[in-house]
């Protein structure tokens, strides 16, 4: 399916999220990795250091809901994947963050924001791995 | 106040992710796809949160303590790992079949599709055990 370019939306949309990124760290002192606040919250599901993580969670399904009901076409609210392919694609992107400790969050925003060679190399390494994970599913055929 | 401030972030942030298009699953996979229906937009989407994070951080790293918290929480590994590499290089994998990573499948979860709810579970349990085996 193709969609429109929108460099001003995306731009716009990548400010506020990098405010939000900025304002944790200022406020919190807390990275925004949505892979890390998810992961932090496994083995010992209550305790310190806990609420701020389900409260950030809540936030962003809040802000979602808005996006869904305000920009229902910029959302997955039509998508209907394959059961066994989006199984597999969360079971690897939970797997991937949780072994390379970060996501496009995590490495992509707040990582290259500090200049981490950790995140600059995970970064580099997802993104090529996508690209290339595109291309050869496009070879094989393969839609979901 | 800190916990109110960590839910505004929340909202801020995946107001940003719809905003910038990347609550679309389709237009991830499209970002992805430079040999096919290529659209460059996510590329915005990282230069515009990278340039305002940036400045943020910079300022936030040279004060002593946080404004609502008593310290930072940084990540202190400085080595790049294999692990590092591989897991990157799986998740690549999972965003690239489904054009969803963490952030914006928590903030599509009130579209309360099955697609979306098979991703948010089977993500979270892959999570589980990689932290509970302690990998």
């Amino acid at each position: 399916m193709i969609t429109e370019f929108t460099p001003g939306a995306s731009f716009l949309g990548g400010l506020t999220i990098g405010l939000a990124a900025g304002l944790l760290l200022l406020l919190n002192g807390k990275i925004a990795g949505i892979s890390g606040i998810i992961g932090g919250l496994f083995g010992k599901f209550f305790g310190e250091d806990k609420l701020w993580r389900y409260l950030f969670l809540l936030g962003l399904i809040i802000g979602g809901f808005i996006c869904i009901n305000l920009i229902p076409q910029q959302t997955a609210k039509d998508i209907h994947f394959d059961t066994a392919w989006v199984i597999a694609a969360g079971l690897f992107v939970g797997v991937g963050t949780s072994l390379g400790s970060g996501c496009t969050s995590g490495h992509g925003i707040c990582g290259l924001a500090r200049f981490s060679k950790r995140s600059i190399v995970a970064t580099l390494t997802f993104m090529g791995s996508g690209f290339l994970t595109t291309y050869i599913l496009k070879i094989l055929g393969v839609s979901i | 106040m800190k916990n109110l401030s960590a839910l505004i972030c929340g909202v801020l942030f995946s107001v940003g992710l719809g905003v910038s298009g990347m609550m679309n699953p389709h237009k991830v996979k499209n970002f992805l796809d430079i040999t096919g229906n290529f659209d460059p937009s996510l590329a915005f989407v990282m230069g515009g949160a990278l340039l305002v994070s940036a400045l943020i951080f910079r300022i936030t790293l040279k004060m002593e303590k946080p404004l609502l918290a008593e310290s930072f929480a940084l990540p202190d590994c400085k080595q790049i790992t294999g692990k590092l590499v591989l897991g990157s290089a799986l998740f690549g994998i999972g965003w690239a079949i489904a054009g969803i990573c963490p952030g914006p499948a928590y903030a599509n979860a009130g579209v309360w599709t099955p697609s979306i709810i098979y991703f948010i579970v089977s993500m979270n349990f892959g999570m589980g055990i990689i932290k509970l085996a302690k990998l």
